[in-house]
């Protein structure tokens, strides 16, 4: 079994309203430093498959589809055995 | 002419979808359950607002892929006359039917008040009763309407007259101000590139009897109807 670990966050030229307020939120607390931040969506997905390949294959199939819409967001994802 | 209003488990405003069509064009109307297999019989077809399934995952991705939405979008590409409002705007992007996506309002407010239209183009089936560049007022309730679509695509909408309704002020003046949520090029309502799929934010069926307070609406189910019949007559 696999356990595929996705992230999907909004696509660098669409602007993220929450991520804005909560960078403004992190400089009054006095973290000055911080010069971006994005918020996305965080999926674990539990496959039954044998082989790595064919769930690489299939998670990429479901951010294709339905996980992700490529008009707005990005996806990487990290695949482990469980 | 025949109406049909889809019911997602979540849409709510089905009902005042049927009630203002009902009212406007005196046409026969009837729910489509989401679930229905076909849309046969049918010659606009309403996608109401609401939460389609909760909102899950993004708005309007779950209910794409309700069963009713094949034959919705063989419908479509067939060019039969669909209509999304609100939330069935959200539904219309998600299922291709039209370009670009709806995120998160630039404010992270949920937004439920009056806005002013501009209408942009009034070739279409949904605008032909109006004049160019008339100015309508139709309420928007939502938590994301802020249209986004790629700088080529937006090129493209705008060449070609697809961005059928704009935020602007109340002398139809397109400003910063008077956009309530973020779109690009202060965008309410666009339609494909053939010109009969249209979704737009706001909500007509909202403000479509005096009783209410607001006859603007009706302007877009009169649109319809006069549409139809110029074609069918």
């Amino acid at each position: 079994m696999f356990q595929a670990k996705i992230y999907v966050t909004l696509r660098k030229s669409v602007l993220d309203p929450q991520g804005s307020v909560v960078r403004k939120s992190l400089y009054a607390l006095g973290y000055h430093n911080v010069q971006e931040v994005r918020i996305g969506r965080y999926m674990v997905v539990d496959l039954e498959v044998a082989d790595r390949a064919e769930a690489e294959k299939q998670v990429r199939d479901m951010c294709d589809k339905l996980l992700v819409n490529p008009v707005i967001e990005d996806y990487t994802f990290e695949l482990v055995e469980v | 002419m025949k109406f049909g209003v889809v019911v997602f488990p979540g849409s709510n405003c089905d009902a005042d979808c049927l009630h203002a069509i009902q009212t406007v064009t005196g046409q026969p109307v009837e729910y489509i359950w989401h679930k229905s297999g076909s849309v046969d019989g049918f010659d606009c077809i309403v996608l109401p607002g609401g939460f389609s399934y909760g909102d899950y995952l993004r708005c309007g991705a779950v209910a794409r892929f309700s069963p009713v939405m094949k034959p919705v979008i063989e419908f479509a590409r067939r060019g039969g006359m669909v209509m999304g409002i609100c939330n069935g705007f959200q539904i219309l992007t998600e299922a291709g039917l039209l370009p670009g996506a709806l995120h998160r309002n630039k404010n992270l407010q949920f937004l439920c008040h009056d806005t002013y239209l501009r209408v942009e183009n009034n070739t279409t089936p949904f605008t032909c009763r109006a004049s160019e560049g008339q100015v309508i007022k139709i309420p928007i309730a939502h938590g994301e309407g802020n249209y986004y679509a790629d700088p080529e695509t937006l090129r493209q909408l705008e060449e070609n007259k697809q961005v059928i309704f704009r935020y602007c002020d109340p002398h139809g003046e397109v400003t910063p101000e008077a956009n309530p949520n973020g779109s690009l090029n202060n965008i309410a309502g666009i339609c494909n590139e053939q010109g009969n799929v249209l979704g737009m934010m706001p909500h007509p069926e909202r403000c479509a009897e005096a009783v209410l307070g607001n006859t603007d609406g009706q302007l877009i189910f009169q649109s319809l109807l006069d549409f139809w019949q110029r074609r069918c007559g």
